[in-house]
């Protein structure tokens, strides 16, 4: 298993981020933690930078419920029309 | 629409104190949106009851913070404020501004928000408050074309603040404006992408009068302070009792560590006793000031009660040159150890101070690579646990 690239740990984080909706917010630390555990050659840095690619892109958005959290764009329960 | 019939609210009106109602009913005139906020906070007067729901996901694109997401639960009753998010603009180092950037601001919010502003909010920023989903993109792109950030919300760096230092404080013994605004731009990817446990604020004070309060509301503190002796003007100290000043009553006795003397003729002290408690030199301004061999101590930990108690700071470095570009570049390495440490360590809403209590100071310094130091240890002579072992260490040298 050789280093990922940036948008291979984006693909990666995304995944996360998808599977856990409904069931347990992640934060950025939560997805960057799971990434370095799973590649210990993977620096912080580096997982920033997948973080932005995702927010950048607009695939995942940040929450916030008494912290910031990551999750996918959708209409949340509170918005009103 | 008719204005609403807000008698509760009309109470705040009677005392002899400004109030923002007064302002809320002048702006009601032009803008729906505070008829509804004051029929919103009509009802909560009368049913003691908030009608808000915070928080979610709405901001802007690629930023977390900046923007507190804010709904009513009476929607159906006061449309107006179905949405009604705040905003909170990074404001310029220590609130200097051009009449015509205050103008240029205030029309932006005219045009995109509810035109109530809290100049300026606890977190030191710009405050809008109350804009709908869809004016908050296109609001922040007039504010951005102004020069305007957003500031930080959220588990992030928060907005960092500072005192006016040396734009006109004499007693600034570093340029709190210049380094706040360098760690503003430095630490941006901190400021708008929430990747933290918790919350983290810098706040720059100039002396140990600390305007800022820096000591009791930022997690990392930047205290002014200095090495060598306080200076003193005797011919100005005569100035003082000649004009009437009783210096015995007035300093000498009010001094902490009880180092000054004063004989009738001139004042002396002890600098090796001062404790820089700033109390001397404010009493007597024209006679007094900081010592010239001047830096800043970083202090670490501080927060107002939200999960535990209320904490003050803590020294972590005792003294820094932050006129030297070397020794500003070693801060910001050690700031990015002690946010890794944090990140690895802490747990989710714990402030950096309350990590440093679970874990102990001398772990955290251990995993953040500083040596400890007396200036450290709070309590001298109180505290059991902290050993010195030069011996040892010498034997492991070996
Ligand atoms: S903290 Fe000190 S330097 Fe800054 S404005 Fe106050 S007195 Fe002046
Ligand atoms: S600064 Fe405070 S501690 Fe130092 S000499 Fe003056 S009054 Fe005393």
């Amino acid at each position: 298993m050789g280093t990922p690239s940036i948008p291979e740990i984006a693909e990666e984080m995304f995944q996360m981020v998808s599977e856990s909706m409904g069931k347990k917010n992640l934060k950025a630390g939560d997805l960057t933690k799971a990434i370095r555990q799973k590649y210990p050659e993977v620096d912080r840095k580096t997982c920033k930078l997948a973080l932005r690619e995702l927010m950048d892109n607009g695939r995942c958005v940040y929450a916030y419920f008494g912290g910031s959290y990551i999750q996918l764009p959708h209409k949340e329960g509170a918005a009103n029309d | 629409m008719a204005k609403r019939d807000t008698p509760m609210l009309d109470e705040l009106l009677k005392g002899p104190y400004p109030s923002f109602v007064k302002e809320l009913y002048k702006v009601q005139e032009r803008k729906p949106m505070v008829q509804d906020l004051l029929g919103q906070l009509e009802d909560s007067y009368e049913e003691r009851i908030g009608h808000w729901k915070h928080g979610g996901i709405v901001g802007v694109m690629g930023y977390g913070g900046g923007v507190i997401g804010r709904y009513s639960d009476l929607q159906e009753k006061y449309p107006a404020v179905a949405h009604f998010h705040t905003m909170r603009i990074n404001q310029p180092a220590a609130w200097f501004y051009t009449s015509d950037a205050l103008r240029t601001l205030a029309d932006i919010w005219e045009k995109h928000g509810s035109g109530l502003t809290n100049m300026h909010g606890s977190t030191g920023d710009i405050v809008l408050l109350g804009c709908k989903t869809d004016d908050l993109e296109p609001c922040f792109a007039d504010l951005t074309a102004a020069g305007f950030d957003l500031g930080g919300s959220g588990s992030c760096m928060r907005t960092p603040s500072c005192c006016l230092g040396k734009a006109r404080c004499e007693w600034a013994c570093y340029d709190t404006m210049k380094l706040c605004y360098e760690f503003t731009q430095e630490f941006q990817d901190e400021l708008h992408r929430p990747a933290f446990p918790y919350k983290f604020k810098f706040k720059f004070s100039g002396c140990p009068n600390d305007c800022v309060a820096s000591i009791a509301r930022a997690d990392m503190s930047l205290i002014g302070t200095w090495k060598d002796e306080i200076q003193v003007d005797q011919a100005a100290v005569a100035d003082y009792a000649k004009g009437g000043m009783d210096i015995v009553s007035d300093v000498v006795m009010n001094c902490p560590s009880k180092c000054i003397k004063y004989n009738g003729n001139g004042i002396e002290i002890d600098d090796h006793e001062c404790v820089h408690c700033m109390h001397c030199i404010n009493a007597m301004p024209k006679a007094l000031a900081p010592g010239k061999e001047r830096g800043a101590t970083i202090l670490l930990g501080s927060k107002a009660p939200i999960m535990e108690g209320a904490l003050l700071s803590s020294v972590l470095v005792p003294f820094i040159d932050l006129n030297d570009e070397d020794e500003i570049e070693d801060l910001k390495e050690l700031i990015g150890n002690i946010w890794d440490f944090w990140d690895e360590h802490g747990r989710n809403r714990e402030r950096v101070g309350e990590l440093i209590q679970r874990v102990g100071m001398a772990t955290f310094l251990d995993g953040i690579g500083l040596d400890p130091e007396p200036e450290m240890v709070s309590a001298p002579r109180d505290n059991p646990y902290i050993f010195f072992q030069d011996e040892e260490e010498e034997e492991d040298d070996e």
